[in-house]
């Protein structure tokens, strides 16, 4: 069965959601859910584990060979990537069942379990896979299932907030669908190993060069970067409190992952670099978009669209790491994926305990909050410093390894912005914190108690995972520097 | 020179598209559109992928379309501001597109990359590895099954966002109500009735006929599953959602939407379990070709499964949304 992992990292979960349809029981389907997702975690787990001791595992869906079938590659970049998705989506499973309780009616629960397995299984796929159509595939089921669960919030704006994702996003899809196919115009294949060998043959051709921009676009839409992010606050800000966690952890590392496949697996390093000024461009759009997300942080007084533009600066950073283009700027990028997971899943499930008591995030509620649910507000806290990037959290590594970045490729100007950039995130991290331990609770609200275990429980587990990855990181650090190795085509 | 004319066609009907405030006009122009784009790939000799725009194109969604114009109505609002950013930016896309023609090879020449790297390995090989004529349905469904399957599941997960955001708790005494108002209402189209009781069985046939005859020419389960469930939504049309909705109960509807995908997916875990890849039919029978044979026609049972249920789910709970709105109307008059 160990030869399956790769197809089965993708299948449970798919053939899990039908399966939920047959149960009945909202508790049974959650317990359910909670299994196959951590049996996803295992699987991914054991994936990465062959994958550092052996290489790149192929597996070949249909027993038919590579370029006339599809086959799933697993290496250190995407075995990472499937560690951190099917990890947050089990963590924040956990605390699914109190929470939708206050948010999502009744008889709607089974199906927010099925929509979120289709959404989990959707992003695996798209990164499991080593065929450039199959991604767009999976890319189709995990944004429907997207849309779906963001319109399920309580909110009546949900539905707003996820009709305007559902244009950004198929305008996105669309894109990168435009992208794919006329590089299989241009080759004949459609399998991304055979695409990186035969596209140098048609790199000076213009239809090459409009797939590349088209790509390029679709997937700067769905990782929001600045200015194509528009649709990303309003739609975590509305959507449920579990979604918004699993989404703010996942949803935008796998179009990253896109980005970083295409540019370095397929179409090489030296066409990307020039074909586009991709890392002026980059670099100019990813410090823009650290700093005017920041900025519209502070402003905001709905705590989810705080940590939902927060988010979008964070995308900043990956990018600018991305458009150094050397060893140590993709490990900076690939180290923020796994820790910026960590940061904004423990922040949002600790935004969703306060939804859960209070039934809003407004600013008002967190007077007093560090009295109230003590607990609760302490993750947001840690959570926070490890935005901000203060040493012995996570935050401090990957902006660590960035300035290390931006100082070798001799950015210095870049690197004092990053620094300022961050200073934007004491402030609004700040605003909360002062709220919380130095104003007294809004009347009416002094009743209010600690979260449940159910969610404090997964909530520590991610503070804790943030501060053991600040302190240990070989794991994180190995699997980056292995992948970023191996993207450039260098042995360790 | 018929492409010509017909790309010239659907050119004319997308600006209509675009100028017309009618909603009911569009719906019909985009039904018009499919039909056109259809008959486009049948000149260019892809009939499958016709046969597919023609009953999803022209067909179903035109069906689902008018479903949701009887909720929203069916003028559109006007808007105030000109969209003179959006203009710009479809403009540039044009142009790139346009740019990105320029370096292609010329539609049909034998010597265009796609015709020569994957393409002669599935002409030449596919009889003897898969044993049926139809090329397109053994890359379908088999070389490239696993896509396939992701496109099923794509299907599954609209019905399920449709029934998640959409769906309605009923309630023993609505249904009465709606019974009358539904009964009244479809009195007169008594012609109509009668010819599309007459209809219904031949539909359906014809649907299984698409179902099992997509080995041999155009066709297979996702165009089966589609004039499948057209049948049942013209049924639900003519003789109200209370009559169809005896018929057909929502609860089953949903189980085969879920027997589908699973089955597809079955079909890959029994090859699992024999030792084999995920959705390597060849696992299914001693013979490798006759397990693909079998193979295929169970993925494509699948299909229409799904694909005929998803579209009914569609259907019923756009119809059952405009059920809630006309009783809640009613009870304001009511009111008043």
């Amino acid at each position: 069965m160990l030869t399956h992992l790769p197809v089965l990292q993708v299948i449970v979960p798919l053939l899990a959601a039908p399966l939920c349809l047959l149960l009945t029981r909202s508790r049974l389907v959650w317990v359910f859910t909670l299994i196959v997702s951590g049996l996803a975690f295992v699987i991914s787990g054991l994936l990465l584990q062959q994958v550092m001791a052996t290489g790149t595992i192929i597996y070949e869906l249909g027993g038919w060979d590579a370029p006339w079938g599809i086959e799933y590659r697993i290496d250190q970049l995407n075995a990472l990537l499937l560690l951190i998705i099917s990890g947050v989506s089990t963590v924040v499973l956990m605390a699914a069942h109190t929470s939708i309780r206050k948010e999502i009616s009744p008889d709607r629960h089974s199906l927010f379990y099925i929509l979120y397995l289709l959404s989990l299984a959707g992003m695996l796929g798209i990164v499991a896979t080593a065929d450039a159509f199959n991604v767009f595939v999976f890319l189709e089921i995990s944004s429907l299932s997207a849309y779906a669960l963001i319109a399920l919030g309580k909110d009546r704006r949900a539905l707003w907030a996820s009709y305007q994702y559902l244009i950004m996003g198929t305008i996105g899809a669309t894109f990168i669908l435009i992208g794919i196919g006329l590089m299989y115009q241009m080759t004949g294949t459609l399998n991304m190993y055979d695409l990186s060998q035969r596209l140098p043959g048609v790199e000076n051709t213009r239809t090459l060069f409009t797939a590349f921009s088209f790509f390029i676009v679709g997937v700067c839409l769905k990782l929001a970067l600045f200015p194509l992010h528009l649709w990303l606050p309003n739609a975590y800000a509305y959507a449920p409190s579990i979604v918004t966690a699993f989404f703010a952890a996942t949803a935008t590392k796998v179009a990253i992952y896109l980005l970083i496949r295409f540019t370095f697996s397929i179409f090489g390093l030296s066409f990307s670099f020039t074909a586009l000024p991709l890392q002026l461009l980059f670099v100019v759009l990813g410090l823009a978009g650290v700093f005017v997300a920041s900025t519209s942080a502070i402003y905001q007084t709905n705590i989810k669209h705080l940590f939902a533009y927060s988010s979008i600066a964070q995308v900043g950073y990956m990018i600018i790491g991305f458009s150094v283009s050397t060893v140590t700027g993709l490990m900076a990028t690939l180290l923020h994926m796994f820790n910026h997971a960590l940061m904004k899943s423990a922040l949002f499930l600790a935004l969703g305990a306060v939804m859960y008591r209070f039934g809003s995030v407004k600013i008002n509620d967190f007077h007093g909050l560090g009295r109230l649910m003590p607990y609760t507000m302490a993750a947001i806290v840690v959570g926070g410093i490890s935005l901000i990037g203060v040493p012995l959290t996570v935050g401090f590594i990957s902006k660590w390894y960035l300035l290390m970045a931006l100082i070798e490729k001799g950015w210095w100007p870049v690197a004092v912005l990053i620094l300022i950039g961050s200073l934007l995130a004491v402030v609004y991290v700040w605003r909360l914190v002062e709220v919380a331990y130095f104003k007294p609770p809004v009347a009416g609200n002094e009743a209010v108690k600690e979260a449940p275990l159910s969610f404090l429980i997964p909530i520590w587990l991610l503070v804790s995972a943030n501060i053991y990855f600040g302190i240990d990181t070989r794991l994180s650090i190995q699997v980056a520097q292995a992948a970023a190795h191996s993207l450039f085509g260098v042995s360790p | 020179m018929t492409s010509v004319f017909l790309l010239a066609f659907l050119v004319v009907i997308a600006v209509a598209i675009v100028r017309m405030r009618d909603l009911l006009a569009v719906s019909m122009l985009l039904g018009i559109y499919g039909l056109l784009s259809a008959s486009f790939f049948v000149t260019m000799d892809a009939v499958d992928v016709a046969f597919t725009e023609a009953s999803v194109g022209a067909g179903i969604s035109t069906l689902l379309m008018l479903a949701a114009i009887t909720l929203t109505g069916r003028s559109e609002h006007p808007t105030r501001h000109k969209p003179v950013l959006a203009l710009f930016v479809v403009l540039i896309t044009g142009c790139l597109l346009i740019y990105g023609t320029l370096d292609m090879p010329y539609f049909g020449s034998a010597d265009a990359p796609i015709h020569l790297h994957v393409a002669p390995h599935y002409i030449n090989n596919s009889m003897q590895e898969i044993g049926i004529p139809n090329i397109v349905t053994s890359v379908l469904a088999s070389y490239r099954g696993f896509d396939t399957f992701g496109e099923v599941v794509v299907i599954f997960t609209a019905g399920m966002g449709v029934l998640a955001l959409l769906s309605v708790v009923r309630r023993a005494e609505n249904i009465t109500k709606i019974d009358s108002i539904n009964d009244s209402m479809h009195a007169e189209y008594l012609i109509l009735r009668i010819v599309v009781k007459a209809l219904i069985p031949f539909i359906l046939l014809y649907a299984l006929y698409v179902q099992f005859h997509g080995d041999f020419g155009p066709g297979g389960g996702f165009q089966a599953g589609v004039i499948f469930a057209a049948a049942i939504i013209l049924y639900a049309m003519l003789f109200g959602m209370s009559t169809a909705r005896r018929v057909i109960n929502q609860s089953v509807i949903q189980f085969f939407a879920a027997i589908g995908v699973l089955l597809y997916g079955s079909v890959g875990v029994v090859a699992l379990i024999n030792g084999k890849s995920f959705l390597d039919y060849s696992a299914l029978s001693a013979d490798p070709v006759a397990g693909q044979h079998l193979g295929i026609l169970l993925v494509e049972l699948g299909v229409g499964l799904t694909v005929a249920s998803v579209m009914v789910i569609i259907f019923f709970n756009f119809e059952g949304r405009r059920d809630v709105l006309q009783s809640q109307e009613n009870n304001h008059k009511g009111d008043n």
